[in-house]
């Protein structure tokens, strides 16, 4: 016979009342398991929605209107593409991707189209490393810009990203709308401006203006309009939470002589979603930390006052006061575990479940909340059963077997 | 040796002292079978209390063995009931949820021995007071006459020297008491100090000194019927 042997068998024996704070604590778990499951993708589909979405912050011109969001850059008014790398060079956290852009009316085949031009993120993101400079590590928890699996190759980004890695002096990407019109496919050689180019790519449907554009290098466009090393727009990929903490102000500050634009809603949406997660799940954790520790405190003090007569004999026969306190924070620490272990396959359940059919995404387990529920689990248990664990110890045997 | 040098004990009951043992002297000899009667609040219970180490007395000193009991911590003091006391209770204090043979293990638990040792010695005890087909059997499971010779067996795992039983045979029928008895006389053959509470006028003459305890003194003391005093063998 060993310790384990009292408890186990005492909790078998009497597993009806063990069953109702084993519940409470094991649906507190539970629930927080499956609110901190679900939140954690629903944040991650938030963020693909949002990095699908582009764009959601603006450089533009001081004077320019923003009548568009997606044509934002078609103005007559430019500023030095010097901004850029004043951008990458600064040690602003948040900034994911810039697109610096010079839009242009062009005529093909009679038809008048906008040629844009846009630098690869290669370009600035070679010089920036080599000037040490580090814009392009993402803070923690960005909400934006998560990569998805299987996500576009190669020049397709453009449409996700707004960004592209490579584009050479004489390729074009050519929107949906103009291919369509044009019946332009990929390898074709297009004239624009008197200079040829090769269609390299022919991007995907957006619904938005892009599809009536053609992309080309950034500094080809330059040339040939003779506008020289200006730019209409920087379009960034910013951190939602780094947004909501004033990444806007500190652009703005950067680049004094630049009006910096965000779209506040979709921002917003997503850091309140992200907000309102976080405080449901403390919500949650403070009742489950009430409610279970009250509801184990309860049943131990009943334990206890019930087994005195249990407890006296235990000392009558030579119990020292720490055997009956291991007695009572063994039976704790197997509440714990059983809590923890059940709350979190009970909550993964749950979230994967229903949590995906309620919140419409895909939820899958993960595995780290394990630990993080058993540790929960069992510090709530162990700190609701020490002071009735204690009290056991410190019984008074003469009175607990002078009872009849 | 069992010594009380002047012990008394008082406690407050809705906030009036109340004395439940006042000046008692005794001196109980290694292998002595004592008795102790009297009516119900005499001070018989609270005096097996104070002997066995578990009732603190408000004022005198208990020795054993020649050990002030009472000056030595609590923990000490457990270590001493489980070297050399055991308890017997009228209503044999069982543990419910766990068999006759872990019931006889809890005590050899206590001292730290190691499971098949514990397993060996239980079920060697339990057979000696003839419940060796009980092994597995719960204490709701048995009778009242098995459950006390199960708290019997239990009482002997450590091998005490001295046994202190609360009136043993107080919720036995004449039979088992008889028996039960009858392993108690068994016990102070061994050499065992046997100090016995009863309210059975028979019971109690089977001893060899009787007690009579009356408002927390002893009134007088009588020669039992037991058989002469045999010296020690064991603790």
């Amino acid at each position: 016979m060993q310790l384990r042997t009292f408890v186990w068998r005492e909790m078998f024996e009497r597993r009806n009342q063990l069953a109702t704070s084993l519940l409470a604590i094991l649906l507190g778990i539970a629930a927080i398991v499956s609110i901190k499951n679900v939140t954690f993708y629903s944040e991650k589909a938030v963020a693909g929605q949002l990095d699908a979405l582009g764009t959601n912050i603006l450089v533009l011109p001081k004077s320019a209107t923003m009548q568009d969001y997606y044509s934002a850059d078609m103005q007559d008014d430019v500023f030095p593409e010097e901004y850029v790398m004043r951008l990458t060079m600064s040690n602003l956290s948040g900034l994911d991707n810039l697109s610096p852009r010079l839009s242009t009316p062009v005529q093909l085949a009679g038809r008048t189209v906008t040629l844009t031009g846009i630098l690869p993120k290669q370009e600035f993101q070679a010089k920036a490393a080599w000037q040490g400079a580090g814009i392009f590590a993402r803070p923690e928890n960005c909400g934006v810009a998560v990569d998805i699996p299987g996500a576009q190759p190669a020049k397709e980004t453009l449409v996700r990203k707004r960004v592209i890695q490579t584009l050479e002096a004489n390729e074009i990407l050519v929107g949906a709308d103009i291919a369509a019109a044009f019946g332009t496919k990929e390898g074709d050689s297009l004239g624009l401006l008197g200079k040829r180019f090769s269609v390299t790519a022919v991007l995907p449907e957006t619904g938005t203006v892009d599809d009536s554009r053609i992309f080309a290098h950034l500094h080809t466009v330059q040339e040939l309009t003779g506008k020289g090393p200006v730019v209409n727009a920087i379009e960034i990929v910013g951190c939602c939470n780094e947004i909501s903490k004033g990444l806007v102000d500190k652009l703005n500050k950067l680049l004094p002589e630049a009006k910096v634009v965000t779209i506040t809603q979709v921002v917003d949406t997503q850091v309140r979603t992200n907000r309102m997660m976080s405080h449901l799940s403390m919500v949650f954790l403070g009742i489950i930390v009430l409610v279970g520790g009250a509801s184990i405190a309860n049943y131990m003090y009943a334990n206890v006052f019930e087994r005195r007569r249990e407890i006296g004999t235990l000392m009558a026969m030579g119990a020292e006061s720490s055997v009956i306190l291991r007695m009572f924070l063994l039976k704790a620490l197997l509440l714990g575990l059983v809590g923890g272990i059940g709350g979190y396959a009970l909550g993964t359940l749950l979230a994967v479940t229903l949590g995906s059919r309620l919140a419409g995404i895909p939820v899958l387990p993960m595995p780290v909340l394990v630990l993080w529920a058993m540790g929960l689990s069992l510090a709530i248990a162990l700190a609701a059963s020490y002071f009735p664990a204690r009290r056991a110890a410190r019984l008074d045997p003469c009175a607990t077997l002078q009872e009849t | 040796m069992l010594t009380l040098e002047a012990v008394s004990v008082t406690y407050n009951h809705r906030r009036q002292a109340v004395g439940a043992l006042a000046d008692v002297s005794l001196q109980i000899a290694d292998g002595d079978f004592v008795s102790v009667v009297g009516p119900s609040g005499s001070g018989k219970s609270t005096l097996l209390l104070t002997l066995g180490g578990m009732l603190s007395p408000s004022a005198g000193r208990v020795l054993l063995d020649g050990e002030s009991v009472y000056d030595l911590p609590s923990d000490q003091r457990a270590r001493l009931r489980r070297k050399k006391l055991g308890f017997v209770f009228q209503t044999f204090n069982l543990v419910p949820y766990l068999t006759a043979l872990e019931n006889v293990q809890a005590p050899l638990f206590l001292a730290g021995l190691g499971d098949r040792e514990q397993q060996e010695r239980a079920t060697s005890l339990l057979e000696r007071v003839g419940l060796g087909d009980r092994l597995d059997h719960k204490p709701g499971e048995l009778s009242v006459g098995q459950q006390q010779r199960v708290a019997l067996a239990r009482v002997l795992a450590n091998d005490p020297a001295i046994i202190l039983a609360d009136e043993p045979t107080g919720n036995l029928d004449p039979d088992t008491a008889q028996q039960v008895i009858g392993f108690l006389e068994e016990f102070s053959r061994e050499g065992r100090t046997l100090v016995m509470v009863t309210h059975d006028p028979q019971a109690a003459r089977r001893a060899r000194r009787k007690l009579s305890l009356r408002a927390g003194k002893i009134a007088s003391e009588e020669q039992g019927a037991g058989e002469p005093r045999r010296g020690s063998s064991c603790g």
